[in-house]
């Protein structure tokens, strides 16, 4: 098997005397689409947030494309090719939706590419904008919100800032894109054309790794589940092997129909409280 | 009806001395209120564009004042261990430059320090900054004179090769002045803020970690932002040095920039009128209430009229009529996108 | 080395009076998120009271302090009840910008009542300086110490002693649990607020007859609170005591031995030496109140 895209190697992460992961370990290869499942508190979110540069881990590290990410800012991170979604607050509320994709695309094409101050001042940047809206059409075009570009992002319906959210990790141009909860508070109808949006991401050549509760979207999208159970990782393999494993299901399918109606509880009370 | 606005404030500001006349005591406020809703819009950048509230801002604009003062006037100061800095008077056109340079360096200094705190912290160290340039301006008197002033400060004069050179002495030609160099900084934000730059602190302002997610440098692009800002509120400092021709460290004052916080947050942070709109009202405030009141009940109107506009129009003034206009006219498509693609 | 412990003793005095105005500051922002710039105002404001009870009426000198705190305690709960509840929940820059227009408006307005003209305090005390050995120190500045001690402990009882100092720290410690477990926190707020601005006026009415009574002497005061609070870590109640002696302190090694036009420069500096190396405050790990 060729190296991992992106490899997490036995890191932990303690706030004070609390262990959020006590020992995270495995790998992402490229073209995979691996789904990180787990009862609510075992470390999903924490997970992310050490691979996208917000926390220190307390040990270990994290490599993607072979380049540890230990001292990298989270800006520098999504440089290199990693981009993420964020769980609750995934637009910039007060911009339109097309805006919003405008500030995604700050890193647009490589480094140079981008108008410098300079230009911007002299209005030497019309060429690089105009190349950035069409980009930003694009990228609404291609989540399904076109027809949204002008309304405020803060106005928009649970789902619908998802797809704003992803349009922005999309905007990155990322190599591998880390989805946190990206369908929870959308109906069936809707997880349905976010699979197929997460599928063809996929056969764009962008590798995915998503967190997730809603079980049956996670056993339909993934190539491979890892499980995580009080900050340690007790399972690995495809949706029909995690399935029947019994440790899963001791951990968490056992309980399954409870935790996936806190899950939804919880979701609705969140949405409620966002509208 | 948006890129029609500003050029028809501009109209506007460029016609009023002939509609009013020139009268010596209104042409005065109307200048000393143009120099500071040039420090207002650039205290806007950095408190309406990136929610960051400097309330030292006054210390860039007298930074830009000494330096452009001490530029034309020269100075020999003995600074220890036998090194004497002895510069002779330069032109006041030299000194604008220079006032800009220097005050800009000063803003990333503190913007260096001060951005790896946010919040409160932030506001603590920018009025810090500000008392302490103010306690050097008054006891290096070597260099400053101190509280006795420095004096003498030459008018601008304006050269074209060819045809000759202009000292900017009346009234009338400093206004002008400061109209032009208010335009081009009004430009300068209109195209920052519609720029890729702009975007980047709109979404600091609005969602940090998501703006650090989709590779924008959060420490970069808020220091650029104080830069520009240090810079442009230090050009308005030249520009007040050289008018006033006199300058003690009283312009240090925390309540000038107390002042330029009123006319921003009353006019509209984070819009490009705003500042301007709320200038002209609240610069011109003491002139409509001097012969009614004295300077001290003037300033607790000041206090009083902030308060109200915070608890009534929140948003400031050109928002609040902005909003009053679309609901008047029905829904309009988009007007925030209009606003700042200009 | 007479000339050190001279330095010291009036560090004490000093810092006794900046320590309450640091407490006081950092009271109101560890529980209420408010950066209170209406506290060089009721700093002011607490001096004023001291005045105007021993100038103008003929009070006692040992009564006016106990004035001076009693309208700060009112007029702080005014201030809360008037302008800060209606904006629980808003941002914190509006509400900082709430509080300079009330702190403009007091300011200028004892500008206003009182004319700019600075007064001085009778005090009951003899003008001889007492004299320990190397060092002396006026009786008045004795009195000003012992007040000061005293309103500190006092204020630490308060604070872990009393079922309100218990809701305070409830407050402080989450506001939403504690108004679960039945605090009323909109009282907390508006007690909290009237008990940190009554220390800003005690520090007044004790530093007044000290030096002498003008409107602009809150402007000062207040950034050397801000001095003080960012020392010991915003919030951090014993971190604002300890910081108000080391202002003190360097203010006055400051002035003793570099040149006393910089000894108001060096809370400034101090904000920024901690910032550079320890933006936290000094005192980051400590219990952050009581």
């Amino acid at each position: 098997m060729s190296a991992p895209l992106l490899a997490i190697d036995h890191v932990g992460v303690r706030f004070g005397g609390l262990v959020a992961i006590a020992d995270l370990h495995f790998d992402v290869h490229r073209g995979e689409i691996v789904s990180l499942i787990g009862p609510n508190g075992a470390g999903k979110t924490t997970a992310f947030n050490v691979m996208t540069g917000f926390l220190k881990p307390s040990r270990g590290q994290v490599r993607f494309r072979g380049t540890p990410l230990g001292g990298l800012q989270p800006h520098e991170i999504v440089r290199l090719g990693l981009a993420r979604t964020f769980q609750r607050t995934s637009v910039f509320p007060d911009d339109t939706v097309f805006d919003n994709v405008m500030i995604g695309l700050h890193r647009r094409g490589a480094s140079g590419d981008h108008p410098r101050l300079l230009d911007t001042l002299l209005g030497r940047d019309g060429a690089a904008e105009r190349a950035s809206r069409g980009r930003a059409l694009e990228l609404l075009d291609r989540v399904g919100l076109a027809a949204r570009a002008g309304e405020k992002a803060g106005a928009l319906a649970y789902g619908e800032q998802r797809l704003v959210g992803v349009a922005l990790a999309l905007a990155s141009n990322p190599t591998m894109l880390l989805l946190d909860e990206p369908v929870s508070g959308m109906n069936a109808s809707e997880t349905q054309v976010f699979v197929r949006l997460i599928r063809g991401i996929r056969d764009d050549g962008i590798t995915i790794l998503l967190v997730e509760h809603d079980m049956p979207m996670v056993m339909a999208v993934s190539d491979r589940i890892a499980v995580l159970n009080h900050g340690r990782l007790i399972a690995q393999g495809p949706p029909a092997a995690i399935r029947t494993d019994p440790a899963v299901i001791e951990a968490y399918l056992g309980q399954g129909s409870a935790a996936r109606e806190a899950a939804h509880r919880a979701a609705a009370v969140r949405e409620t409280s966002d509208a | 009806m948006t890129r029609l606005a500003p050029l028809a404030v501009l109209a506007g500001l460029g016609l009023l001395p002939l509609a009013l006349g020139t009268n010596p005591y209104l042409l005065n406020a109307m200048i000393t209120t143009g120099i500071l809703i040039i420090a207002a819009m650039s205290l806007n950048l950095l408190l309406g564009f990136t929610g960051q509230l400097s309330l030292g801002h006054i210390a860039f604009f007298g930074i830009g004042a000494y330096v452009s003062a001490l530029t034309s006037l020269g100075f020999d100061v003995d600074l220890g261990f036998g090194l004497r800095v002895v510069h002779a008077p330069w032109p006041a056109a030299i000194g604008f430059p220079l006032a800009i340079l220097a005050a800009g360096a000063c803003g990333w200094l503190v913007g260096r320090l001060s951005f790896r705190v946010r919040g409160a912290y932030f506001v603590i160290v920018t009025i810090s900054f500000a008392e302490v340039v103010r306690l050097v301006a008054l006891n290096w008197v070597e260099l400053t004179q101190g509280p006795l002033a420095l004096t003498g400060i030459p008018a601008f004069t304006l050269g074209l090769p060819g045809l000759g050179t202009w000292t900017l002495k009346t009234k009338l030609q400093n206004y002008y002045l400061v109209l032009s160099v208010g335009t081009l900084c009004y430009l300068i934000v209109a195209r920052l803020v519609g720029s890729r730059f702009g975007r980047a602190m709109r979404g600091l302002k609005e969602n940090e970690s998501l703006a650090l997610s989709v590779g924008i440098d959060a420490t970069r692009t808020l220091t650029i932002a104080a830069v520009i800002s240090a810079g442009m509120a230090g050009a308005a400092g030249s520009l007040y040095a050289h008018y006033l021709r006199i300058i003690d460290p009283d312009v240090f004052q925390f309540s000038t920039t107390v002042t330029m916080v009123i006319m921003v947050v009353g006019g509209g942070k984070g819009t490009l009128l705003g500042p301007i709109i709320g200038g002209v009202i609240f610069g011109m405030l003491p002139v409509a209430l001097r012969p009614v009141m004295a300077p001290e009940a003037q300033w607790m109107v000041y206090g009083l009229v902030l308060i109200a506009i915070l608890f009534v129009v929140p948003k400031g003034i050109v928002p609040g009529l902005a909003g009053l206009v679309r609901r008047r006219a029905g829904p309009a498509p988009a007007p925030l996108a209009a606003e700042v693609h200009p | 080395m007479a000339e050190f412990y001279q330095h010291l003793l009036n560090t004490l005095v000093l810092g006794g009076t900046y320590a309450l105005l640091g407490i006081g500051l950092t009271l109101i922002f560890g529980i209420m998120n408010v950066v209170n710039f209406t506290h060089g105002a009721l700093y002011t404001v607490g001096a004023y009271l001291t005045y105007l009870a021993v100038a103008a009426l003929g009070l006692n000198f040992f009564l006016a302090l106990p004035a001076a705190i009693l309208g700060g305690l009112v007029l702080g709960a005014a201030i809360e009840l008037v302008l800060l509840r209606p904006l629980r929940g808003s941002d914190i820059d509006t509400t900082m910008l709430v509080m300079i227009g009330a702190g403009i408006v007091l300011q200028s307005g004892t500008l206003w009542l009182f004319g700019g003209v600075a007064k001085a305090i009778p005090t009951p005390f003899p003008e001889a300086p007492l004299q320990i050995g190397p060092v002396s120190v006026s009786w008045l500045r004795l009195f000003v110490l012992g007040a000061a001690l005293t309103l500190i402990v006092l204020t630490y009882v308060l604070i872990n002693r009393t079922r309100l100092g218990l809701a305070m720290r409830a407050a402080f410690q989450d506001h939403d649990t504690a108004a679960l477990m039945g605090v009323n926190v909109r009282l907390i707020y508006t007690a909290t607020f009237a008990i940190g601005s009554s220390l800003a006026a005690a520090a007044g009415a004790l530093l007044g007859p000290v030096y002498v009574v003008f409107p602009q002497m809150g402007g000062m005061a207040e950034l050397k609170a801000f001095a003080i609070v960012i020392l010991g870590g915003l919030g951090n109640i014993t971190g604002a005591a300890i910081g108000g002696f080391i202002l003190a302190l360097a203010e006055e090694l400051g002035a003793g031995y570099i040149s006393s036009g910089y000894r108001d420069a060096m809370g400034f500096l101090i904000i920024i030496a901690v910032l550079v190396f320890k933006p936290t405050g000094l005192f980051a790990k400590a219990e952050r109140i009581g």
